[in-house]
């Protein structure tokens, strides 16, 4: 019992119950764990079936858009040849090489600015310190939309529309203060006494910083990486306006996807590249799922 | 441990107060100078993408609109305005008369209305069905990952994607419509089209709410439970009198969180129905007013998104003092409130 305390930290009552062996007890334990893992079921459910919806049209002949059939028929890899063809007029391919381009600039500008913003919120006393804090904070939560007119009206009289600084600039407004309170969330948590042992080990403060804080800093500065990226490439309301018809991101080609047809809403094709702007991100989201969860709700808990 | 627990909780919400938890004792006298040269870099930034734009649009809020002069392609300001343009909006004027049924500046109202109905029922449903998730997270440890992944999908795609899935889900001959044998055309009719977006947008962010919620479940301790139990106290009487006071702060966070995105929701309803549905405005919001408002005048533009922000900061005015008011005091204290 002991060791399932300490190797599971997040042990709750549900867990103490199952341990607990009075033989009345045994049935409306068992129904509890029952209704556990239906409502896992549900949620599994809720999150992936959608999400397989998608996948499985991605693959489905166009003939056969709304079969409901719930697995895999009618195979083909013709949704995603329409996809990334050009003569529509969607230029998925380069939408898709855009959102990089924005997702990666993006997202270095805000680690490089960003880093030492949170590492000073973290580790030092400065006038103003909570003031600054506060408009971070604030910052998170400004409505895009109020930039957007001024922005809008800026860009077209310098000719910046359709430009890649005009669609990285503006995300900068998101994507730093989320960089900052992710990474001070992160930092807070940091065993930061390894920097002044280092520091009187006789390291200059730069190495410290160097040798100790930043390889100890690497996951969060990673998982923050790829919640600023995520951002990035997901945001809308902005490249909608700000961008072109040669330079635009995924998000905004997906939602002004032409079909070949007029009139004939393209589905299944829309679906393929609705597949390939997600597995990115899914792929991450498995892979670093513990991360991702951390780096969330360390932003959102602890603002 | 109790006490521990809940000054956990109470300072998780602490910090996203601006005022400060503790004083760290002074390293060197030097470090006043080196933080604000740390955070120079950030302010600097912020200044050009948030400062500057707010500023610039409050700027253009007071002015007239005009045309763009074709020759010079040049923006020529109209003159002051003073606030006609935000009493345009507000007293639903256009051009000193009542704006005829149709037009933008008649919408404003409906549009207000359209956000905060959506605001309102997409919070209420995510946070009854993020909690019973965070609920069910909290409890199971076998297949704790397949959980997590299961529900950060709908999180990692993007809104645009999500849009178009569920247009393609609400579609006439779509899955919705096959399975319970409907004919409803969802798109084109007002509360059918409200409904899909806010099915789509309670799936999409019901996980982040989960999260959220489950971090604050997280930090109380078993042996709360264990003693409440000991004392026999029901599995209803430990949700309300445990459970929800100490994750309180916590879910209080994650509301004022969604309902600050959700007062500002765009993606979804302009990319599933361009803020129609039936009648061409029913599922138009603030923000998708605003974006309509920038093709006919920047300016007036410009006062309807000064006017969202500060719907937008008045809500999180009132949230962050109700909030500020909880964290304050123990939460055991708010608790027995």
């Amino acid at each position: 019992m002991a060791t399932a305390t300490t190797s599971t930290p997040t042990t709750t009552s549900g867990g103490g119950e199952r341990r607990d062996v009075t033989p009345g007890r045994e049935k409306g334990a068992a129904a509890a764990a029952f209704r556990t893992y239906l409502g896992v079921a549900i949620i599994v459910i809720w999150g992936l079936v959608p999400f397989y919806w998608m996948v499985v049209t991605a693959f489905r002949n166009s003939a056969f858009t709304f079969d409901t059939t719930p697995w895999p028929t009618h195979v083909t890899l013709d949704n995603f040849r329409a996809a990334f063809d050009t003569s529509t007029g969607n230029d998925f391919g380069k939408a898709l090489v855009t959102s990089l381009i924005i997702g990666i600039c993006t997202t270095v500008i805000g680690l490089l600015v960003g880093i030492f913003a949170a590492y000073a919120l973290t580790r030092l006393d400065f006038p103003f310190k909570f003031v600054i804090l506060g408009v971070i904070l604030g910052a998170s939560m400004f409505p895009g939309v109020a930039l957007l007119t001024p922005l809008f009206q800026l860009f077209t009289n310098i000719g910046w529309i359709g430009t890649y600084q005009a669609l990285i600039i503006p995300d900068i407004s998101f994507v730093l203060p989320l960089t900052i309170y992710t990474l001070t969330a992160f930092f807070r948590e940091m065993p930061w006494e390894l920097e002044e042992s280092a520091r009187i080990d006789g390291a200059s403060k730069s190495q410290a910083f160097r040798l100790i804080i930043l390889p100890l800093a690497a996951p969060g500065l990673f998982t923050t990486a790829i919640l600023a990226f995520t951002a990035a490439w997901n945001e809308f309301l902005l490249a909608q306006q700000l961008s072109g018809q040669s330079i635009k991101p995924v998000t905004v080609a997906i939602a002004n996807f032409q079909g070949t047809v007029p009139h004939v809403i393209p589905y299944t094709a829309i679906m393929a590249a609705g597949t390939i702007v997600t597995i990115p991100l899914v792929i991450m989201v498995l892979l670093f799922q513990r991360k991702i969860v951390s780096g969330l709700t360390a932003g959102g808990v602890k603002g | 441990m109790t006490a521990t627990s809940g000054e956990a909780v109470a300072e998780t919400a602490r910090a996203n107060q601006p005022e400060p938890p503790k004083k760290r004792e002074s390293l060197d006298p030097g470090q006043g100078r080196r933080g604000l040269l740390l955070v120079t870099p950030t302010i600097i930034m912020l200044s050009v993408v948030i400062l500057y734009p707010i500023v610039r649009a409050i700027i253009m809020s007071f002015q007239k609109d005009q045309q763009l002069d074709p020759t010079t392609g040049q923006f020529v300001a109209g003159g002051s305005a003073g606030f006609s343009n935000y009493s345009d909006w507000l007293l639903q004027q256009c051009g000193g008369v009542d704006c005829p049924p149709g037009t933008l500046g008649a919408g404003f109202y409906n549009a207000v209305f359209i956000t905060f109905m959506f605001t309102i029922i997409t919070v209420i449903l995510e946070t009854i069905l993020g909690f019973w998730f965070a609920m069910i997270m909290n409890r199971t440890f076998r297949g704790r990952s397949l959980l997590r992944a299961a529900v950060l999908i709908p999180w990692a795609i993007p809104t645009a994607v999500t849009a178009k899935l569920w247009f393609f889900i609400f579609a006439p001959t779509g899955v919705v419509n096959s399975l319970f044998n409907l004919h409803t055309q969802w798109f084109s009719a007002q509360w059918p089209a409200r409904f899909a977006i806010i099915i789509a947008d309670t799936w999409k962010t019901t996980p982040f709410m989960a999260l959220l919620i489950l971090a604050g479940l997280q930090v109380i301790s078993a042996d709360v439970y264990e003693a409440a139990k000991v004392d026999g106290a029901s599995a209803v009487q430990r949700f309300l009198h445990i459970t929800l006071p100490l994750v309180r702060p916590a879910l209080m966070v994650a509301i004022l969180f969604r309902t600050l995105d959700v007062l500002r929701m765009f993606d979804l309803p302009y990319i599933m129905t361009h803020g129609g549905g039936g009648s061409g405005n029913a599922t138009t919001t603030l923000s998708i007013l605003v974006v309509e408002q920038i093709q006919q005048g920047f300016n007036s533009a410009a006062a309807l998104s000064t006017i969202t922000f500060l719907i937008i900061f008045l809500v999180a005015f009132i949230f962050v003092k109700f909030l500020g008011a909880n964290v304050v005091d123990k939460p055991e204290a708010a608790g027995r409130r």
